[in-house]
């Protein structure tokens, strides 16, 4: 198990690396530059700027420069776009908004989803096994910036019990509608994943003799059909959570959290070259991270996987 | 904002020699009699977060208007924009041959830690915003002022010292330009011009406009900065003129979406916010009290590529005119934007201080007249329906931008044997492509850096840096060289826009407007006549309720 947790972590090295050439080679291939506007500067004063950011080098010699900066200081450098920040400073300001709203988002989603899923399979084809279909596809159906204004329409405008944005430090009332827009969709996907999985689950051999021996009903739920049902969540939840971290921006936007999916696009815009490998990098250690989870996960709810 | 050359216009009431002519100096903000609310706090939204609050950087209109909050320069701009006030700067004085400016500073000017804001301060801003360390995007708005050897000192073959700003004492400044610029005080309003406190900066480096360690000399404060959230600045007791100040706290909200912040606006939540594109009508019906529109200092066009590897049809003027000729601007104005704007048939905005637009030939006919002519224009060319004039238009994405490019395809396809396909790019990308003249029709907009109608006209200079359709016309630029000394240079920018309308290098289509959704409390002291819209919060107050009845 260790052995193979090390050698994930090895492996993950090189995929960071390639990432960031990647990012890296997109990046600059693109038109324009942090420093472009409508308003063309004179080049001596652009000469200044890209001498002070060092873009006057080589982009090998900077991506080389830039690499031994995050694997030595874990330095992401300094923003383009926001003189008095680093791209440290704003990861840190960002992501734990980003992380909180995620968090709960991710909470929210598996118990609503779960509980769904196997009531729903509990009692098949029965009026709540269509309720909850007809609510997860109608969930599935309604994208987050679809949600989000029809949230802000209600809960602000008309019953005026919610602020229709800004972040505030996390306060709760700030914290519901990014929550609830984020989660609907993935509570949805997890009430269906865990439906059909808890169908197949109790139609097994080892629940037919787990009730043959007698067990209650909730004991053979609770005890052997919730672990097997539960693989396919837990497999989905993995880049689920990532996505709802990369994804967030669409709720950055429509609820002006200052949460890193904002900075992410807007530093694409705006060409801020730090932000932009800063936050890639960041999504990608999450991910591997996220999946080495997932997969250590397995290995402790599936008695047949061994690693 | 660019400002190459020197504004003429309102010079007569800018060369002030005395203190006489500043008598204003201790205005009142609110008028006699007005009677104010009890809450004195103003949230507003901005689409993007501000780039900095270092006035020596600060290069965006959001960072602009915090930074003006913030800190202050020798002289502010009066609430219309047309005359200056003191500042740090009670008056000053200009050497005869008009290369040296002695400004007497006020001596009750401290800096939010207590220190008295003095001659030094302004040295040291100055020389900073000029170096090659600092590096700051305006350092070429120094290199406007004409300061002595400022390019020298900007490419670092010069010492920060010989720059042509000097402390005589603590409370007079000395200023050396290269040449006289009668527009100079005006210049001074200008962010990259304040002071900057040296110790503090030295002390944090870039960290120094951070609230916890920030130090400024303005009517306001910055105490809390969320980036991509909301930046909130309140009221400084050690301004010199605190006790006139009346709004307590200004929030800057971070909301990116314009729709969303009209949501918000609805629901209390902020005091302004802009009018999303095409619901002024709505609006203003629904809410005639809280929105407001007025003139803005921009105008909008298309710029054809008369570049040599542009398309060879719009060599011919006639093809040109013709397009322009056909386009509905009122149309435009009042179906497809319908938020006040007005028609454009010259290049400078009619708002423009001291500018009356001429009456081009285009301008006085009827749009029946314009379409006829315009299709006769392209059938002397040589164009029919089965051999049709095609080529492409090229905008940046935007909701906006599209909605006008397609009103306008469609007025040519149904007037003219037309063909246009439309492209558009993304914001970076389109810049690069309309800079390098990959295009053959593109969108361009622009807004004056200072009221008078050259911040316009200099774009169709031959060798100006944003003149994209790179046209080319020696009349154009002679007259224009003679304006920059000319005793009413009005006529000779009206000779220009006469030249322009008969060549069309560019099809203007409209002028902007300011739409914006208002507390209606806070309209009475909003500065609409100020079409540059430099507003400053301490200028600001939100009137009782029973004022407004």
């Amino acid at each position: 198990m260790y052995v193979y947790i090390i050698r994930r972590l090895a492996v993950a090295i090189p995929t960071i690396l390639i990432l960031v050439a990647i990012s890296f080679a997109l990046m600059y291939s693109a038109p324009g530059g942090p420093f472009n506007s409508e308003r063309p500067l004179p080049a001596q004063v652009m000469a200044n700027i890209e001498a002070k950011y060092g873009l006057d080098r080589p982009v090998i010699v900077q991506m080389a420069d830039y690499v031994w900066g995050v694997v030595t200081r874990f330095d992401f450098g300094p923003s383009f776009q926001y003189t008095d920040r680093t791209v440290n400073d704003v990861i840190a300001q960002g992501f734990p908004v980003t992380l909180t709203y995620g968090a709960w988002s991710a909470l929210a989603a598996v118990v609503v989803g779960v509980s769904l899923g196997i009531a729903a399979a509990l009692r098949h084809n029965s009026v709540l096994d269509y309720f909850a279909v007809g609510v997860t596809i109608g969930a599935q159906a309604l994208p987050n910036f679809v949600m989000a204004p029809i949230l802000v329409l209600i809960f602000t405008l008309w019953l005026g019990w919610l602020p229709g944005g800004g972040w505030y430090g996390g306060d709760w009332e700030y914290v519901v509608m990014p929550v609830i827009a984020l989660s609907t969709s993935y509570m949805a996907s997890i009430a269906r994943i865990t439906r059909s999985s808890m169908l197949e689950v109790m139609n097994s051999n080892f629940i037919r003799t787990a009730r043959a021996k007698g067990l209650p009903m909730h004991r053979v739920v609770m005890r052997h059909a919730i672990k097997p049902t539960l693989l396919p969540v837990i497999s989905y939840m993995g880049p689920a959570f990532v996505g709802m971290i990369t994804g967030s921006v669409v709720i950055d936007i429509a609820f002006s959290t200052g949460g890193i999916g904002q900075f992410f696009v807007n530093s694409a815009f705006n060409r801020d070259y730090s932000v932009i490998m800063g936050i890639t990098v960041l999504v990608g250690m999450l991910t591997i991270t996220f999946n080495l989870l997932v997969d250590i996960l397995y290995a402790w709810l599936d008695p047949k996987i061994r690693y | 904002m660019k400002m190459t050359t020197l504004l003429k216009a309102s010079t007569a009431a800018l060369v002030l020699s005395t203190g006489a002519a500043f008598a204003e100096s201790h205005t009142m903000t609110v008028p006699e009699g007005v009677e104010l609310a009890d809450e004195q706090t103003f949230v507003y939204r901005v689409l993007d977060e501000h780039s900095s609050v270092d006035p020596g950087i600060v290069e965006d209109v959001s960072g602009s208007e915090i930074v003006r909050d913030l800190f202050e320069g020798l002289y502010n701009d009066s609430k219309d924009g047309s005359t200056l006030l003191p500042g740090v700067a009670l008056d000053h004085t200009v050497s005869e041959d008009g290369l040296t400016y002695t400004f007497n500073l006020r001596e009750d000017a401290v800096w939010s830690n207590g220190e008295p804001v003095t001659a030094n301060d302004f040295v040291y801003a100055w020389r900073r915003a000029a170096s090659p360390e600092l590096a700051s995007p305006y350092a070429w708005y120094m290199s406007l002022l004409s300061l002595e050897n400022v390019d020298a000192v900007i490419a670092g073959d010069a010492p920060l010292e010989d720059l042509g700003v000097e402390a005589i004492d603590d409370y007079t400044l000395e200023v050396r330009l290269t040449e006289p610029l009668p527009y100079f005080p005006q210049m001074l309003t200008h962010a990259t011009t304040f002071p900057v406190p040296q110790a503090v900066v030295e002390e944090h480096g870039d960290a120094w406009t951070r609230p916890e360690n920030i130090v400024s000399n303005g009517a306001y404060v910055l105490s809390e900065h969320v980036p991509q959230e909301r930046s909130v600045r309140t009221k400084s007791d050690s301004y010199w003129n605190a006790d006139q100040t009346v709004i307590e706290e200004v929030t800057a909200l971070v909301i990116n979406d314009e729709n969303q912040a009209l949501t918000r606006f609805l629901a209390g939540e902020l005091d302004r916010t802009e009018v999303p594109a095409g619901q002024f009508p709505r609006l203003s019906e629904e809410y005639p009290e809280q929105t407001v529109s007025f003139p803005r200092l921009c105008n909008y066009y298309y710029t054809f590529n008369l570049r040599d590897n542009g398309p060879e049809a719009f060599q011919d003027v006639n093809v040109r005119r013709a397009l322009a000729l056909a386009v509905d601007r009122n149309v435009i104005v009042e179906n497809v934007l319908a938020g006040g704007q007005t028609p454009a048939y010259t290049f400078t905005p009619a708002a423009t201080a001291n500018f009356e637009p001429p009456e081009t030939e285009m301008a006085s006919m009827t749009q029946a007249e314009r379409d006829e002519q315009a299709a006769q224009l392209l059938e002397e060319a040589g164009y029919t329906e089965d051999d049709p004039l095609t080529f492409e238009m090229k905008y940046n994405t935007s909701e906006a931008h599209r909605s006008i490019a397609v009103a306008m395809s469609q007025m040519w396809a149904q007037k003219l044997p037309v063909e246009v396909n439309l492209a558009n790019q993304e914001w970076q990308t389109f810049l690069e492509a309309r800079d390098s003249g990959d295009f053959e029709l593109a969108r361009g907009a622009w807004c004056g850096d200072y009221n008078e109608a050259s911040t316009f006209l200099d774009l169709l200079q031959t060798d100006s840096g944003y003149n994209d359709a790179k046209y080319s016309n020696a009349e154009v630029d002679q007259l224009l060289a003679e304006a920059k000394t000319a005793e009413n240079p009005n006529e000779l920018y009206e000779q220009v826009e006469q030249i322009v309308a008969e060549e069309l290098p560019i099809i203007p289509i409209y002028f902007y407007a300011g739409n914006y959704m208002m507390d209606e409390q806070l309209i009475p002291s909003w500065p609409v006549e100020n079409v540059q819209q430099n507003w400053y919060s301490k200028d600001l107050y939100f009137v009782a309720e029973s004022e407004l009845e």
